[in-house]
């Protein structure tokens, strides 16, 4: 299916860009990864699933690319144009930033200036047009899942999956990257399904949390996150920040036992 | 939109894993050697040859009596007779490049049964698992069993030289190029799936491009084995041009000493700028990116 609306309006109107349908996942060694899973996505929705190591949330968005095959349910999106980023950077170490930053464009056909243009765009958004000569081995941690974020953004995407993109990165990088996202999720309007396991992470960023249980992986809760975008860096430090990461927390330590 | 710039300095990864701190910053000047390193480079290895040379002369001078010199002529002679008697280093300079001219033959048809059978094996665990006991087999054979073998088949002419230098050099090729084809990370090889690229693409832009540390170390080794390929293969295979093998087989029937050890420094010389030359062209087509290249050269 392909998304109806283009433009951004108020999540409780617009049809799902992505939904999950009863979706059940067993590997074949008799693993039971995810059990029944269903959740929607509209544009304009930010919605993270934070749960305990191996609990099958990234089992969730190998699902919906189609990387995997679910055993039971149905996966509802438009592969076509799918944003995909993933826990590593995974740029190519014999490319440039710029050249990285064109690859899913040149695999998707386009012309030469078009994407060349629309890399350059994508590499300022993210902030490092002082860097498009640059190999990946020269850049930090940071700086790779920036480059990573702009080639998915070349694409300009409608969905959106982030598979715990920022794990591998330092603190005050990953708040960093977090305020940046949220300002991506606002300036570019794609619908947004986040991966992690940091509650802090996800209550800034998004505009719906759920808790998934260990394995087998089941939504177990879902919160609203009731603040407003642009979210500033010290929303943080807010006691009703807290308190909602508070009762997540508990939700997931609950679920966890 | 203000996007904060905090992390972004060069090198050393926040992960600290895949920067190399050892490597000269990209965009940096270069280092230069300053003249304590020159000597800490070459020094040793300067004196190193002069107490052989030494050593030499002792040898020629001091052990050997007159009638017996002929096994090992002093340096200077060597110079004069091989080296500055344009005669016989123009013979000698003759015969190297027939023996070049085969070594490069042989490899690059190394290189192209090579690429080809690893890029097959790369695409089909079938064929990979069909082939790679025979190639093992190949590489197990020495070459001297063989040789008379190849001569018994296509005469003792250029073509069995050739012969014998794809034969030595062929397996580091298929077996580095394999497995730098199959070094791509999964992460990657996910991302090309996810967006629906084709075999020949996934090739293209994926697997080849990743192959190309282990393929130069793969191109290495088997330049410096087709080197020895083709004299080796000479050695036994008279007919046709002649090649350094014939030069150093004839030098030693008739007692030449000089000549022998000029040909012999000659041989180990093709086989060092062998050597150099692909250390050189592996820098020059994947220095900027990759991490290990440029340390060894």
């Amino acid at each position: 299916m392909t998304a109806a609306d283009s433009t951004l309006q108020s999540s409780s109107v617009v049809a799902p860009v992505l939904s999950f349908d009863h979706i059940q996942m067993t590997f074949p060694d008799g693993t039971e990864a995810v059990r029944d899973v269903s959740l929607n996505v509209s544009r304009g929705e930010f919605v993270t699933i934070v749960g305990p190591s191996g609990c099958g949330k990234s089992t969730l968005l190998k699902i919906a690319s189609g990387l995997l095959e679910a055993t039971g349910g149905n996966v509802t999106v438009d592969r076509d144009r799918l944003g995909y980023v993933f826990q590593d950077a995974t740029l190519l170490p014999w490319r440039t930033v710029l050249s990285n930053v064109e690859l899913l464009a040149e695999l998707h056909d386009m012309p030469k200036d078009e994407r060349r243009q629309l890399a350059l765009e994508a590499i300022e958004t993210v902030g490092l047009s002082g860097f498009v000569n640059h190999y990946p081995r020269s850049l930090s941690g940071g700086m790779k899942m920036r480059a990573s974020l702009a080639r998915t953004l070349t694409l300009k995407p409608p969905v959106f999956l982030f598979d715990e993109p920022f794990g591998a990165v330092d603190e005050i990088t990953r708040e960093h990257l977090n305020d940046e996202t949220q300002r991506l999720f606002q300036s570019e309007g794609f619908a947004g399904l986040f991966i992690t396991h940091s509650i802090a992470e996800a209550v800034f960023m998004s505009t719906k949390v759920m808790v998934m249980s260990a394995r087998p992986g089941r939504i177990v809760a879902e919160f609203d996150v009731p603040f407003d975008y642009p979210r500033k860096p010290e929303l943080r430090f807010d006691p009703e920040f807290a308190a909602l990461s508070g009762e997540i927390s508990r939700e997931l330590r609950g679920s966890h036992q | 939109m203000t996007i904060t710039q905090d992390d972004q300095q060069v090198s050393k990864g926040d992960d600290g894993s895949s920067t190399n701190t050892s490597a000269p910053v990209l965009g940096g000047k270069k280092r230069r050697r300053s003249g304590a390193d020159l000597a800490r480079t070459f020094l040793p290895p300067v004196l190193l040859g002069a107490l052989i040379v030494g050593a030499w002369y002792y040898v020629s001078y001091g052990l050997l009596t007159q009638e017996r010199r002929f096994l090992l002529r002093p340096p200077h002679e060597i110079l004069q007779v091989g080296f500055l008697d344009w005669d016989h280093f123009s013979e000698i300079l003759q015969a190297l490049w027939s023996s070049t001219r085969v070594a490069l033959i042989g490899l690059a048809i190394s290189i192209a049964i090579g690429f080809f059978l690893a890029t097959i094996m790369s695409q089909t665990k079938i064929v990979e698992r069909a082939i790679f006991p025979y190639m093992v087999m190949l590489q197990a054979i020495p070459i001297l069993a063989i040789v008379p073998l190849i001569g018994f088949w296509w005469g003792y002419g250029t073509t069995s030289r050739i012969a014998v230098c794809v034969i030595i050099s062929l397996f580091p090729i298929i077996v580095n190029t394999l497995f730098g084809l199959q070094s791509a990370e999964r992460g990657l090889h996910d991302l090309f799936t996810l967006h629906h690229a084709s075999r020949l693409t996934r090739l293209r832009k994926l697997m080849f491009p990743a192959a190309r540390p282990a393929i130069f170390a793969g191109l290495r080794i088997s330049a410096g084995l087709s080197v020895i390929g083709a004299i080796v293969g000479d050695y036994f295979f008279g007919q046709g041009a002649v090649g350094i093998g014939q030069l150093l087989k004839r030098y030693s029937s008739r007692l030449e000493g000089e000549e022998l050890l000029a040909a012999v420094i000659m041989s180990s010389a093709l086989g060092v700028v062998v050597f150099l030359f692909f250390g050189w062209l592996q820098n020059v087509a994947i220095g900027k990116w990759h991490e290990t290249s440029g340390a060894d050269s």
